[in-house]
């Protein structure tokens, strides 16, 4: 029996110490007419260890290519050996959310840490243990900011149209049901910047907050100083969308403007989380000291035992649903531990430097791809924007078409624009520093046979 | 056990790094196409240390944790089973763990494979009509199942409907997750024996009644015996049957929800499908539908064109009245492999064992508590594969809480069980052994809830101040919630 260590004699004996007859006879309580087992007959046979390792084994060689430039909210980086043979230690990878704070010690400091990398990254006061990913974290911010922005009575917030749309969506699909509404701002095609100008219309009306994505869904650099201060000179708080990678190299959002943004989320995946087909990542989140009582999500202070020594534990769990039921912040009731500790390491293990370097890198290979393609006839960028390591470019052909003829290739080279934006020419590409020179010129010279 | 109690900053040495890690620095001209204005000013205050003192600094936390590799832990609703190691392996193959999520069908077939063969396990296994995989935890599962009910209402024009009914017994996330749906949450009496207050249901429902949240087995540990004359109250009132799953261990195999007249359910892989817990995320919170709320089901999920033999996905575009997309991607995909490979070498006779050993390893450890002279809460009933002891008792006679002895069991190697839910059992352990604990992995927790016992009577201090082991004593939470320390600071 996989995964069950029960000898008969064992049966036996703890049925007997029950005083049942056999097992069955522990499933009286059930309506004998509910009883299934009819049900499961579609089932597959169990097999063993050896045998479905084999199976999921063939199953992911299937899936492999030779060069991917796809970024999107998710990128492909170096994942240094020790962050996940680190984090898969068994005391980590089996361990629970920290209830009992004297034997979790280990979990509770990381996630302290966490906390702390995460408010210097971001140039916060305060973060939270992590939420899902980045979109449901943006979710999470925007039913934040309703409650932290006390001046405001507006159920409606400011988001870009420039967002990544499927952080636009993610968090459509979860504020809605609040009656939540989500008021788009539209880019400048030649930028691909969100202009304070767009938002002149918005000017004098109440809304909670204004959501600021630092680099935005094209990968262009947004003027972040001058929509902070636009909204907070218009009653709104800045919810800031940002990439952590990029944190190493950019202003951070506690520096945004003349006050910093109030909240900032982002996908954690970058900080040495595999790609996985999308998951489990981690959204980070952090805010200001005064709004830290409108947090969602497990929160970890530093204390002191009876005996004075320093110590972790949960706290402000007055927010959270396992207290305040119905009215909690959320209904979140965990954190991507396993992802968030992975993160730490990572973190830890390149320091402030070594991250600045890789940011560096991709922010250096995108440019440098981005000319490479350029080069080819007919292929620009499509805005003009500064960009950190994401770009856009139109193709002189159906963007659909040349991607998948690319991956005829084995080559996964880019995203299309066409459905999200309507740009049915253009494709967002990515390089970070996993890509060497030369991976940069097969990708030229196969969109170069592609287009000819 | 390790003493580190150094934070990660405080080893920092100005200069140090993992050199093998990052790639070498960049010239400032590389980045000249970044404005000035938008650059760091200062570089961020990250630890500088070297790759030992990182790979020693967080091996040593890893051992201040008790985790299943390493403990008994019966914390009640959370089934904390063996997760297998040949799970994670297969998640980490590198075919898997470098996909992008964005990577065309074509690059994808392996993985949508797995992926729809597990919605099919998972639909059979329940008796439900379909399945998505795509809520990352169990809150986000309920928050899918009850945007779901609230869809299907509104797509009927039904629009009065602004409750939803829970028993008082049920998870803090229940109450919650309606609320976060834009639903009002009325709560419905438990009765004594631990069965829902069935009178004060009935009162309940009404034209105003959206849906019914509960667990079943309930959050009592005892099989809800009205489950059909609940179901026909809730849905004569128009209302639809919301199972919380995370119970589902308890009967996986031999009764489903699907037959007990629930319209939708969440499961938690991390609980039922043995995907770790890994210090409280990520888990995965699949939701199943009836008939009727097929067409709600939140994307992406995996299609199959049986003709063509390929995979494909199934997103807004073709499923338009879905509640949409719940995270970025697809959800914690990599714990959707880790239970796929569960399901996969369980099988059909696995599926149905889980049910029966979990409730034969719950039942064999109630009555050997009880004849230690633990008090049960019902103890009339089976137990489920959880159950509830109180120990009022000792709280009255001797000072002694079911804090105090949680804490003790840390002292004798043994995880504490959940303790004071649900709220309306006084002094409570709510206790899960699950099916793969050895009986004598569980004799020891008896042996030690025994010793404990007796300290109360003889020596009470040993359990109200301990523990006395562990890396710290008892800490000071009012300090940590009224002295804020959330972030270190030199």
């Amino acid at each position: 029996m996989p995964y069950i260590p029960h000898t008969p004699d064992d049966v036996q004996a703890m049925l007997q110490a029950i005083g049942a007859d056999s097992i069955e006879d522990l499933f009286d309580e059930i309506p004998a007419h509910l009883k299934a087992g009819h049900g499961l007959d579609a089932l597959p046979e169990g097999r063993g260890e050896m045998a479905v390792t084999r199976l999921m084994a063939e199953r992911a060689e299937q899936d492999r290519f030779a060069l991917s430039f796809l970024g999107g909210g998710a990128y492909a980086h170096h994942i240094p050996a020790a962050v996940w043979e680190i984090a898969t230690r068994g005391e980590f990878y089996t361990a629970y959310t920290p209830y009992q704070a004297e034997a979790s010690q280990g979990t509770l400091q990381v996630i302290y840490e966490y906390q702390t990398l995460i408010a210097r990254l971001t140039g916060m006061d305060v973060s939270n243990a992590s939420v899902y990913d980045g979109a449901s974290g943006l979710a999470e911010a925007v039913l934040m900011s309703l409650r932290a922005n006390r001046k405001s009575k507006s159920r409606k917030v400011l988001v870009p149209d420039a967002l990544n749309p499927r952080y636009r969506s993610a968090c459509e699909a979860i504020v809605s049901n609040q009656d939540v509404e989500l008021v788009s701002v539209p880019f400048c095609t030649d930028a691909g910047q969100t202009l304070v100008d767009s938002l002149s219309p918005f000017e004098g009306e109440d809304y909670a907050a204004l959501v600021i994505s630092q680099p935005n869904y094209f990968g262009s650099l947004e003027d972040v100083d001058a929509l902070t201060d636009w909204a907070h000179a218009n009653g709104m708080l800045v919810i800031a969308v940002t990439n952590p990678t990029s944190l190493a190299i950019l202003t951070p959002p506690g520096e945004w403007g003349e006050q910093g943004a109030d909240v900032v989320v982002g996908e954690g995946q970058p900080l040495g989380v595999p790609l996985s087909s999308g998951g489990p990542y981690f959204g980070f989140m952090a805010c200001k000291k005064k709004h830290v009582r409108q947090m969602p999500g497990r929160i970890i202070g530093r204390t002191v035992d009876m005996e004075g020594k320093q110590g972790f534990t949960l706290t402000l769990q007055a927010r959270e649903q396992h207290i305040r039921r119905s009215k909690a912040t959320s209904n979140i009731c965990t954190n991507q531990g396993l992802a968030m500790t992975a993160a730490t390491i990572y973190v830890s293990l390149l320091g402030p430097d070594g991250l600045a370097s890789v940011a560096g890198h991709c922010h250096a290979n995108t440019q440098k791809l981005a000319d490479k393609l350029c080069a080819i006839d007919g292929v620009e960028r499509a805005f003009s924007a500064p960009v950190f390591h994401e770009v856009a470019l139109t193709l002189p052909q159906d963007a659909d078409t040349v991607l998948a003829r690319l991956a005829e290739k084995d080559i996964l080279g880019g995203l299309s624009l066409a459905k999200d934006y309507s740009m049915k020419n253009a494709i967002l590409v990515n390089s970070t520093e996993v890509h060497t020179e030369g991976d940069l010129d097969l990708f030229a010279q196969a969109l170069k046979e592609v287009l000819a | 056990m390790s003493n580190e109690t150094t934070l990660i900053f405080q080893h920092s040495r100005p200069g140090r790094s993992a050199t093998a890690q990052a790639p070498k620095p960049v010239s400032e001209d590389q980045l000249s196409a970044i404005p000035a204005s938008l650059r760091r000013k200062n570089k961020p205050g990250l630890p500088e240390v070297g790759e030992l003192e990182v790979v020693r600094h967080y091996t040593n936390l890893s051992t201040k944790n008790f985790a299943i590799d390493k403990q008994f832990y019966p914390l009640g609703s959370c089934t904390m089973k063996y997760n297998p190691r040949g799970a994670n392996r297969a998640a980490m193959l590198p075919g898997f763990l470098n996909r992008h999520p964005l990577a065309p069908a074509s690059h994808s077939q392996g993985y949508l494979a797995c992926l729809y063969e597990l919605q099919n396990f998972l639909k059979e296994v329940t008796g439900m009509k379909g399945v998505s995989l795509a809520p990352m935890a169990g809150a986000q599962g309920e928050f899918a199942g009850v945007a779901m009910i609230r869809a299907y209402h509104e797509a009927r024009g039904d629009d009065a409907r602004t409750e939803i009914l829970i028993p008082e017994a049920a998870h803090g996330t229940n109450p919650a997750t309606a609320v976060m749906c834009g639903y009002k949450v009325r709560e419905v009496p438990v009765g004594k024996d631990g069965d829902v207050d069935l009178e004060a249901l009935k009162e309940a429902c009404g034209p105003q009644t959206a849906g019914l949240m509960m667990t079943n087995p309930s959050t009592c540990g005892v099989f809800e015996r009205q489950i059909e004359a609940i179901s026909k109250a809730v849905h004569d009132a128009g209302g639809l049957l919301y199972y919380d799953g995370a119970n589902l261990n308890a009967i996986l195999g031999k009764v489903r929800p699907g037959d007990m007249g629930f319209d939708v359910i969440h499961m938690n892989l991390h609980k039922t499908f043995a995907t770790p817990h890994g210090g409280g995320g990520p888990g995965a919170g699949p939701v199943g539908v009836s008939q009727r709320l097929l067409d709600y089901l939140p994307t992406p999920m995996a299609g199959l064109d049986e003709e063509a033999g390929d995979y494909h996905w199934i997103d807004t575009d073709t499923l338009p009245t879905s509640i949409g997309h719940l995270s970025a991607f697809m959800g914690n995909a990599g714990v959707l492999l880790r239970a796929y490979f569960y399901a996969m070498v369980l099988g059909r006779e696995g599926m149905i064992r889980v049910g029966e050993y979990s409730t034969l390893a719950a039942n064999y450890l109630l009555k050997r508590l009880e004849a230690i002279g633990c008090q049960a809460a019902y103890p009339e009933r089976r137990a489920s594969h959880e159950f509830i002891l109180t120990f009022a008792k000792q709280a009255k006679d001797n000072h002694v809480t079911a804090l105090d002895i949680a804490k003790r069991l840390l002292d004798y190697n043994q995880h504490a069980p959940t303790i004071y839910f649900p709220l309306l059992v006084p002094e409570c352990f709510l206790i899960e052994p699950t099916e793969t604990e050895t009986k004598e992995a569980m004799d020891d927790f008896i042996d030690a809830m025994a010793k404990i016992l007796e300290e109360a009577n003889t020596n009470p201090e040993t359990v109200t101040e301990a523990p006395f082991t562990q890396p710290v004593r008892r800490l000071d939470e009012v300090k940590a919630a009224k002295e804020l320390d959330l972030v270190w600071s030199e």
